[in-house]
């Protein structure tokens, strides 16, 4: 079960905002959480905290395919990202790295950013508004994919897959 | 034929979209960004080899010739891991060239094979009939040492473009017009199919084009499938036996869209998105300082042609920075021979070795606060090519070098 304050972003985020380019020169998810966001929020990193939870419209995360973007947000200690959809390159390489990410059809882009918290129950994809009681569902994980998250990500889980098979 | 693909290479006899497979790819790729992070996850396994050093491929070209120390030493992470793992497919800067224009040029993709890239425009050698998207640096990581990736299979949407192709359109234009009508989102976890009587007209270097930006519309993939012009462009490279597939009779396509492109204007994505798409007329006039001609969507040996054609014989406008960068080294060559960079330099543009440079906002023109620059790159979201408040214009071509030499985005009659 997680819980945290929200912060809420719009549609169409791409890994540009997320993280810029320039930044790439680092693989390090602490620094690359120095510029979370520094697209779109300037002062996002000044303000997120461990345990934060990121609200997102549709189609969170598209454009290029670097990892530094999950990555920067798991490095900045957001424990989860709830968005209506997602890119797919974004989606697995969060499943990949485990970072926890839902996809909620409900319209949660009204909570108030830095005020707000939610409760989240990752296995039944079940998330709570705590100064409301409104309950959300979110679409829970294929069991392929929870599996990876429950390992810590993909290179935990085809080890596993290794060393079962190793004679 | 995605779906043949896919079953072929995860021993079924069939898939359906939606389906969850593990698939065997054929070629993994990683760059100087997104290959230092899969090596440090690749490291985790504590593998002392790597599954298949011919089924790797390794291209430092984002932040190369690098940038600043940073850039060094990434690149040196990619040598290294190069060197200890007997790469065979590593690219130093010198033979480097922009990645999705250089594996179809060397060889390296044919029909019918699974390729994954941690580049989200891995699509791009869908042109020739293989399956290629885009993954991260763990997917890249995993391939690495076991030559394995997981995928959902997509369904596939089809596009159909009839008409007789109008001067000055390239596949340019019709792949913006197509992220126009269907948005970013447009085609989201879905193959594009792209077909009709102007891509059976339309060439390998236009093809590619088309299908590098499919990621653009949200798409996992997009191709076309082989004809001769793809059985012409394999000749001499692919040494290796391939069998192409295709889509059955049968098949089901989950959306089909038709275009007529016979009266199609030059298309223009605004800034910030590169699905806010208009016909060059509606950009008519706005002010640019910035034109850049390269990228893996339009630095190939077609494109520069064009914009030779437009530019030879006049001078870029005073207040422009024309920026070309061919997108490989033998690209680069055959400009020279075929006199197209005497035609850009004593136009007074900026011709660069091969890079991503400003595409994606590296190095190698970046821009200031306010400035605005049309591209012939694949994305303009906010920043992209420099500071927060600059702003990038998308086109083909044509429209980039007239537009550099008339000082404002024009159709390319204009300056003629
Ligand atoms: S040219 Fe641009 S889009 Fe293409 S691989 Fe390089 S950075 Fe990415």
């Amino acid at each position: 079960m997680l819980e945290g304050r929200v912060w809420v972003f719009g549609d169409n985020i791409d890994t540009d905002a997320i993280i810029p380019a320039c930044y790439l020169s680092t693989v390090e998810p602490r620094e690359l959480a120095q510029h979370l966001m520094e697209g779109i929020k300037p002062d996002f990193p000044g303000v997120v905290q461990c345990g934060d939870i990121l609200i997102a419209g549709s189609n969170f995360g598209c454009g290029s395919s670097r990892e530094h973007a999950p990555l920067s947000i798991k490095g900045a200690g957001i424990s989860c990202v709830i968005a209506r959809s997602f890119a797919r390159i974004f989606y697995r390489n969060s499943i990949n790295i485990g970072l926890p990410i839902l996809e909620c059809p409900d319209d949660l882009s009204t909570l108030t950013s830095g005020v707000d918290r939610l409760q989240v129950n990752l296995d039944q994809g079940l998330i709570t508004h705590i100064q409301t009681g409104c309950v959300y569902q979110a679409a829970p994980f294929p069991p392929f994919m929870q599996e990876i998250i429950n390992c810590g990500g993909l290179v935990e889980y085809i080890k596993a897959r290794l060393n079962s098979e190793a004679p | 034929m995605v779906e043949k693909i896919l079953a072929a290479k995860a021993g079924k006899d069939k898939v359906l979209p939606g389906d969850l497979v593990n698939v065997r790819v054929d070629l993994a790729l990683g760059n100087d960004i997104t290959a230092p992070v899969a090596i440090k996850e690749f490291e985790r396994f504590g593998l002392d080899r790597v599954f298949d050093p011919e089924k790797i491929v390794l291209v430092p070209d984002h932040f190369t010739p690098n940038k600043d120390i940073a850039a060094a030493e990434q690149a040196m992470v990619l040598r290294c891991f190069a060197e200890k793992h007997a790469i065979k497919h590593y690219y130093e800067v010198g033979r480097m060239g922009i990645e999705h224009a250089l594996l179809p040029e060397q060889g390296l993709i044919w029909p019918g094979a699974v390729i994954i890239g941690a580049d989200s425009h891995t699509c791009t050698y869908g042109a020739l009939g293989a399956f290629a998207t885009g993954v991260g640096s763990t997917d890249l990581a995993v391939a690495m040492a076991i030559g394995e990736a997981w995928f959902k299979v997509p369904a596939t949407i089809r596009f159909e473009y009839n008409g007789l192709m109008p001067r000055w359109i390239g596949g340019k234009d019709l792949i913006l017009l197509t992220i126009g009508r269907i948005g970013v989102e447009g085609a989201r976890y879905r193959a594009m199919e792209f077909t009709g009587t102007a891509i059976e007209k339309l060439s390998m270097d236009g093809r590619m084009t088309m299908t590098n930006m499919a990621i653009e519309a949200g798409g996992k993939c997009g191709y076309v499938q082989p004809d001769q012009t793809t059985f012409d462009y394999l000749e001499g490279r692919v040494t290796q036996p391939y069998s192409a597939v295709y889509s059955d009779d049968d098949v089901v396509y989950e959306q089909t869209f038709s275009f007529d492109i016979t009266d199609l204007e030059p298309q223009i994505a605004f800034p910030p998105s590169p699905d806010n798409v208009y016909p060059v007329s509606e950009a008519a006039g706005i002010e640019i300082q910035q034109v850049v001609i390269g990228s893996c969507t339009n630095g190939r040996i077609e494109d520069l042609r064009v914009a030779a054609a437009v530019i030879k014989g006049k001078k870029v406008h005073p207040r422009i920075r024309l920026l070309v960068i061919p997108a490989t080294q033998r690209i680069y060559l055959q400009a020279l021979e075929e006199g197209l960079l005497t035609a850009f330099i004593e136009a007074e543009a900026a011709v660069s070795t091969p890079t991503c440079g400003p595409c994606l906002g590296g190095h190698m023109g970046i821009l200031a606060r306010g400035e605005k620059a049309l591209a012939t790159t694949n994305r303009n979201f906010t920043g992209r090519m420099g500071h927060p408040e600059s702003e990038v214009y998308l086109s083909g071509p044509a429209v980039a070098a007239a537009s550099a030499i008339a000082g404002k985005i024009v159709h390319p009659e204009e300056v003629l």
